[in-house]
């Protein structure tokens, strides 16, 4: 009987390390320049909230157009749902009424990919951040944890879908313009790598220093991310979170994944340690008193 | 039911065993109990709202929000009711571990509670999944999210069960009167107990740190680095308590089952689980008080959500724990089981608080469960307590073994 106990640890060692190993190799970062990432930057001062990108998204995806009461106005804010993909909203600020897109960021190190348990989301080559429905199980945890909350869920469909901008990835890969980008009358949004966003906002920025808040939003938020926002007032003041973490949301649980291996390998042995210990010691039940 | 009946049903073939099988799905016992008028009602309905939500989609039963994504059904039975299993690996850890036989008597009865919690409990999360006909895929191995905290709780959770069922097999096979199995299984106890606390000191946390990519949206007095160590820590007296409240029903709803010496060495066992509840708080009252002192929030104390903090800190882990310690010097068994109460109460609490009451607090909209919601989360309760009772009826849980093995 010793036998069987032993092969059967031997057993119980090599799935420990086959799921220990599997945490490890995913923790270990993709060798890719973040900055070579497809993006795109949104500049708020030259847009006239006119919705267009809002009606080619809608028509790129097979989503309803806004309807005409359906209009952004300061002091409301829409929010982007399991019909739309991105919204324009308008805010009263100091210098005057200010449009702002909102749509998934494409982090750089997205918190949704690290908490998809399928790989349904992931972040391909390119940088646009999409959702495989082969993949996903509904489990809502990308909601929870994308800090800027851009997952949808269809809650009353019996074969719900997440939703949420993919940056027209198909379209990347044709190496067309993601929809959005490719209609904006005003060129309040152009596409390019972050390397080249980053640059050109940079540009602005010292350009025209009246004219903007010196920040570009995206630039370290979470880690950075895809797409990139220039705006004349402080981010605050349109509806952006501020008090995000610069550093990435996935780094988080990284100090818990890397724990699980040692455990894994560590506690059987231990505990085998004191079985064997207090084997022969039948006096215990007092030994607790 | 005496011992008798296992060696005649032994020898009668396949056959036979299959009608005793059928035999033993009659109910036994009283039909018009209160707990079966309750339950009865309860769980036809929550049945047909089950067919409703798979039907017309979660949104049709639940009042979950897209920003708020995870409820009761998350929140209480996955995260809550995991952490009241916690129990079984605590006990196995004193059993087969530490030796301490004393604790013998009940860790079949808490293998059983703990299996069930896991099945029932964590199978609630297949209702709560939008794509459930997705849910091979990070088994099969076709999609492995290995970065994901979930992927390693999903898999915890499914091999924990399998080692549960190990520990609990020989139990079944004495029921069947299968002597080489119990034999086989009985042997793989140990390996089953090992495997186990590591997966649950694994998954125990996992489930904490699920919530650790949530930093923004949970309140900052109830999130911290430290969670999943905390979860870890709490699962400890979450489950002994658990053990405790059970163990004290049982000894009067199954008294039938319960030898004269095991209900006698009962009341000492609680005398000594208090003490060791009351330890384990202990350690997690201070580990909040430090991480509290740490991040300096004194600041957040003076709000609705402070004082909310302190109802859970104070009134359920100090005052409980203290109620521990004194049962256990006054030898007092009410007292013990007021405690045991209250510290459920507090881990409630304590889960409900960091996944849905101050998960999103700041947002303008708040959720609330819809009636439907915990109608189907009573009936996940009601149906695991109508099997846990189907089966301490039958299989040799509670009252003594046929004895088979003298040693092992
Ligand atoms: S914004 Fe949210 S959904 Fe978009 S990539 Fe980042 S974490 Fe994922
Ligand atoms: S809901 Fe789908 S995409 Fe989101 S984490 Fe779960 S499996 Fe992944």
């Amino acid at each position: 009987m010793s036998i069987d106990r032993r092969s059967f640890f031997k057993a119980l060692g090599v799935t420990g390390m086959t799921l220990a190993a599997g945490s490890r190799l995913s923790a270990s970062p993709v060798p890719v320049d973040k900055n070579e990432f497809l993006g795109i930057l949104y500049d708020s001062t030259r847009c006239a909230g006119c919705q267009g990108c809002e009606f080619a998204c809608a028509e790129a995806h097979g989503l309803p157009a806004p309807s005409f009461e359906d209009v952004p106005v300061a002091g409301t804010v829409r929010k982007t749902d399991e019909t739309r993909r991105t919204v324009i909203n308008a805010y009263k600020t100091t210098r005057g009424d200010i449009y702002v897109k909102r749509q998934c960021m494409h982090c750089n190190d997205p918190a949704c990919t690290a908490a998809c348990l399928t790989k349904a989301m992931y972040k391909n080559e390119q940088g646009p951040v999409s959702w495989r429905g082969n993949k996903c199980m509904g489990c809502r945890y990308c909601m929870v944890s994308c800090p800027f909350d851009m997952p949808k869920f269809e809650y009353h469909s019996p074969n719900p879908k997440i939703v949420k901008c993919d940056m027209c990835s198909d379209r990347l890969t044709e190496g067309l313009k993601p929809a959005c980008a490719d209609q904006c009358p005003t060129e309040a949004l152009v596409s390019g790598t972050r390397r080249e966003l980053l640059a050109e906002a940079r540009k602005r920025i010292n350009d025209n220093p009246g004219q903007y808040y010196d920040q570009i939003y995206g630039e370290h938020e979470a880690g950075g991310t895809g797409y990139l926002y220039l705006s004349p007032v402080p981010f605050e003041e349109v509806g952006f979170n501020t008090t995000l973490q610069k550093s990435s949301y996935p780094a988080l649980t990284k100090g818990f994944l890397y724990a699980v291996p040692s455990i894994f390998v560590l506690w059987p042995a231990v505990l085998l340690g004191i079985q064997q210990a207090t084997k022969n010691d039948n006096n215990n039940a007092e030994e607790d008193e | 039911m005496s011992n008798g009946n296992y060696t005649v049903q032994q020898n009668n073939g396949i056959r036979s065993t299959w009608k005793f099988i059928l035999g033993e799905l009659k109910p036994k016992g009283k039909l018009l109990t209160p707990f079966n008028i309750i339950s009865v009602p309860v769980i036809i309905t929550g049945i047909a709202l089950i067919i409703i939500r798979f039907w017309k989609g979660i949104g049709s039963v639940t009042n979950l929000s897209q920003e708020v994504p995870w409820g009761l059904w998350i929140g209480f039975d996955v995260v809550t009711g995991v952490a009241f299993a916690g129990g079984a690996y605590v006990i196995t850890f004193m059993v087969y571990i530490l030796n301490m036989k004393k604790y013998q008597s009940i860790v079949r009865v808490t293998v059983l509670n703990g299996f069930l919690a896991y099945l029932f409990y964590a199978g609630a999360l297949l209702l709560d999944l939008g794509r459930p006909w997705n849910v091979i895929n990070p088994i099969i191995g076709n999609s492995f999210g290995t970065s994901s905290v979930l992927f390693l709780v999903a898999w915890h959770f499914l091999l924990y069960m399998i080692a549960e069922l190990i520990e609990f097999s020989p139990a079944v096979a004495e029921w069947l009167g299968a002597r080489r199995a119990h034999k086989i299984l009985s042997g793989m106890t140990l390996g089953a107990v090992i495997f186990g606390i590591t997966l649950s000191t694994l998954h125990q946390s996992g489930l904490g740190a699920l919530f650790l990519m949530a930093k923004d949206k949970i309140h900052p007095l109830w999130y911290s680095e430290f969670i999943p160590a905390m979860f870890f820590v709490s699962s400890i007296f979450a489950g002994l308590s658990m053990v405790i409240f059970e163990g004290s029903v049982s000894q009067r709803v199954f008294s039938d089952q319960i030898s004269e010496t095991s209900h006698r060495s009962h009341d000492s066992i609680l005398h000594s689980l208090s003490k060791i509840c009351a330890v384990a708080m202990f350690a997690y009252f201070t580990l909040n008080v430090l991480v509290f002192i740490h991040e300096k929030r004194w600041s957040l104390l003076n709000t609705p959500m402070g004082y909310w903090y302190l109802t859970e800190i104070i009134g359920f882990v100090l005052l409980p724990m203290i109620l521990f310690f004194m049962s256990y010097r006054k030898r007092n068994i009410t007292m013990i089981r007021v405690a045991s109460l209250m510290t459920m109460a507090g881990i409630v609490l304590n889960r409900l608080n960091i996944s849905v009451i101050g998960f999103k607090w700041d947002s303008v909209s708040h959720y609330y469960p819809s009636w439907m919601e915990i109608t189907v989360t009573l009936t996940v309760i009601f149906t695991e307590i109508w099997i846990f009772r189907w089966v301490i009826r039958r299989l040799p849980v509670l009252r003594e073994a046929p004895g088979w093995n003298s040693h092992n």
